[in-house]
């Protein structure tokens, strides 16, 4: 925001309460009320205003408070942000970031527990990553801020309190690139966001009875990146997906058509694709942790895979 | 009136060719001469302008010529779309007209307007070519928006027209969005959000006229009243179709909108109003003869005898035409061959239109993403490159 006079923040309780996680603490006070909007609840509205804006050039940041919500403004996000730029025969830009926090939490109830990756995958004209890490949020929040296409970024809510040492100097990172997290020779697992933190769990594990799993965070959610994905494949000859989203129709159903039809020929085993299950997210505590893929899970299908 | 003379201006020269040298100096003279609109506004929370409007003989033959092209060309493209030529959805403004000049008559090309599908006579004041807009309908890559658009999409970035949008109503909050950045941007401009009667019941309207409202947008709303949101007339609809008055805590105005005068009068007097005060909601009470669409004959829901009554007794190019006689400005003949003329310019436009080539089979793939930083591709698996492995 210092940099480009801009880009601006549109969002519930973003200006003066400091964010309802403290993502844009301390911008209101800094930058005053009209850079960093505190709207009323109005998602469809919020966001087709911030298409708007975006249209005669301006950068909005769009936050949902929770990325359920988002789904308010499921028409502005599909026809407008992704749409314009193509039916208007390229005259409009839409450098948009729609951002906010998504994915299962601490027992938050079904609606505020939605992974809306695999609704939003097959909008064109968007493009969605996920970040997983702080040195990732950073990168990828200011290349989404600098993209001239719409991005919208994927945050998780058990994520915001992570604490980690990253480089003083100015870094943006890629917006399609995914991240090597620990190279390995048998197993390529593929993941995003919180899973990331499972998978790495169980690695330990896996790392103890023997195995050597090469984990991937594959960070763009849309274009995928084949590329760093292919090699792998081609070094590993297994792949295991692990996400949070649910399993029909989800980013993992599509990995698996693409990592089919682009590398069959390396693969010696089907790709397995653990998902969360196909339900609203309990309340209680222990069917909650039952939703999601756990590292036990990872850890026994890792083992039969490589079998 | 300098921006629609440039765009005229092959017209107006033949046109003095036919004329004596006095009747050149009473058409393009700007003494001004003072009409009364048809009817007084009403006013919502807001003391309502005078009836009085100030106009030349200039802007009179101006509002004429324009008003009769937009009628043509809706016309002809009423004939296109019956010859195939125009497929999927052609949505005509013919009777609206007066909407369009007269907005285009109170603002300038800084100032934005968005509207809904209806979009081609406001594309044709905002500056467009007859060539952009028959291109564009009939899929050629000379459309403004190179054929990917159709009649839902015309966009004009340049002159301020954005559009263009194909879901009612949802152009509502990107309007209010223009007028953010206005504000944002400090440039004393205004933008004009059209929607019709059907969409004045959408949700998102109430939400963005708060949000325009709360933090003083230079936001003009203005609901173009048919009366008919496709087969379903206002009061089937609204429970209260006094659109102007809906916005409560907003002021509001209603104006004859087959009254082209009215019109300039109240976009003139609502830009003055936004960029002081914020937003304002103008209902513009208007007419179309064709049906909703092409698809739509129009007649199911409303009685031939109500259209021709319309047309005989409000429609706005008539209108001009009296004033333009009663004033002696010009004689029947003349008229008659500006419309003639003007039947010229949209038949050779369609000829030439009609010459120009579909779009490449690349232009299926541009203009998705913006090529630059981060994107070398698009879709889930790259099918525009595929991975190749060494």
């Amino acid at each position: 925001m210092d940099r480009d006079p801009r880009v601006c923040v549109f969002g519930e309780d973003v200006g003066h309460y400091g964010g309802s996680y403290k993502v844009t603490k301390g911008l209101a006070e800094k930058y005053g009320d009209l850079r960093v909007l505190d709207t009323p609840i109005a998602e469809n509205s919020f966001t087709g205003m911030g298409v708007g804006a975006a249209m005669t050039g301006l950068r909005p940041v769009i936050e949902g408070m929770n990325m359920g919500f988002l789904l308010l403004a499921f028409n502005q996000i599909s026809d407008n942000c992704g749409m314009l730029h193509y039916t208007s025969g390229g005259q409009f830009t839409i450098p948009t970031v729609i951002r906010g926090p998504g994915g299962v939490g601490r027992q938050l109830g079904a609606e505020h527990s939605q992974r809306l990756e695999s609704y939003f995958q097959s909008i064109p004209g968007i493009q969605l990553v996920a970040c997983s890490t702080v040195y990732n949020a950073k990168g990828l929040m200011k290349a989404a801020i600098r993209s001239e296409n719409p991005v919208v970024l994927f945050e998780h809510v058990l994520l915001y309190n992570l604490k980690e040492r990253i480089p003083d100097e100015e870094y943006v990172l890629s917006l399609e690139e995914a991240e090597m997290v620990r190279p390995g020779e048998h197993i390529t697992i593929l993941t995003y966001s919180r899973m990331r933190y499972h998978v790495m769990q169980a690695a330990k594990t896996l790392v103890n009875k023997g195995y050597d799993p090469e984990v991937i965070d594959i960070r763009s959610l849309k274009p995928f990146d084949l590329y760093t994905i292919g090699n792998s494949v081609k070094k590993t000859h297994r792949v295991l997906i692990v996400e949070e989203c649910m399993r029909t129709g989800g980013i993992g159903a599509s990995l698996t058509a693409a990592i089919n039809e682009n590398f069959h020929d390396y693969l010696d085993a089907p790709i397995v694709c653990l998902s969360s299950q196909d339900v609203p997210t309990p309340y209680a505590g222990t069917l909650e942790e039952w939703t999601v893929v756990q590292p036990a899970q990872i850890v026994a299908a890792v083992e039969q895979l490589c079998q | 009136m300098a921006h629609l003379t440039r765009r005229t201006a092959d017209l107006l020269k033949p046109f003095s060719v036919a004329l004596s040298s006095m009747r050149l100096l009473t058409t393009t003279s700007t003494t001004p001469i003072t009409v009364e609109t048809s009817l007084p506004f009403t006013g919502h929370k807001i003391d309502p302008p005078s009836r009085s409007v100030e106009t030349t003989p200039q802007e009179l033959m101006t509002f004429f010529r324009d008003m009769a092209l937009m009628r043509r060309m809706e016309i002809a493209a009423d004939s296109l779309y019956k010859a195939k030529l125009i497929r999927g959805f052609c949505h005509l403004y013919d009777g609206q007209e007066a909407v369009a000049v007269g907005m285009e008559a109170a603002i300038t090309k800084k100032d934005c307007i968005i509207t809904a599908y209806r979009d081609h006579c406001i594309f044709l004041g905002r500056g467009g070519t007859l060539l952009e807009c028959f291109s564009e309908l009939m899929g050629r890559k000379d459309g403004c928006s190179k054929g990917k658009g159709g009649s839902m999409h015309f966009y004009k970035k340049d002159s301020g027209f954005y559009g263009g949008h194909g879901i009612v109503g949802a152009q509502i909050p990107l309007g209010c969005g223009l007028a953010f950045a206005q504000k944002y941007s400090k440039d004393e401009n205004v933008t004009f959000a059209l929607y019709g009667d059907g969409a004045a019941n959408q949700g998102q309207l109430f939400e963005a006229l708060n949000m325009a409202a709360l933090w003083d947008l230079p936001a003009i709303l203005v609901c173009e009243n048919n009366h008919y949101g496709m087969g379903t007339a206002e009061w089937r609809a609204a429970k209260s179709p006094a659109y102007y008055k809906r916005g409560d805590y907003v002021p509001g105005l209603k104006v004859d909108g087959m009254d082209v005068f009215a019109v300039k009068q109240a976009c003139k007097f609502s830009k003055e109003h936004a960029l002081k005060n914020g937003p304002i909601i103008l209902e513009m009470d208007t007419y179309r003869y064709h049906g909703h669409s092409m698809s739509d004959p129009g007649s199911t829901y409303r009685t031939r005898d109500e259209i021709s009554g319309v047309r005989q007794e409000r429609d706005p190019i008539e209108r001009i035409r009296k004033l333009v006689l009663s004033h002696d400005l010009a004689t029947e003949k003349e008229l008659k061959d500006i419309e003639k003329e003007v039947r010229k310019n949209v038949d050779e436009a369609i000829a030439q239109a009609k010459e120009s080539p579909m779009p490449e089979p690349s232009e299926l793939f541009t203009n998705v993403y913006v090529k630059g930083y981060g994107v070398e591709s698009f879709g889930a698996d790259r099918k525009e490159l595929r991975a190749v492995l060494p």
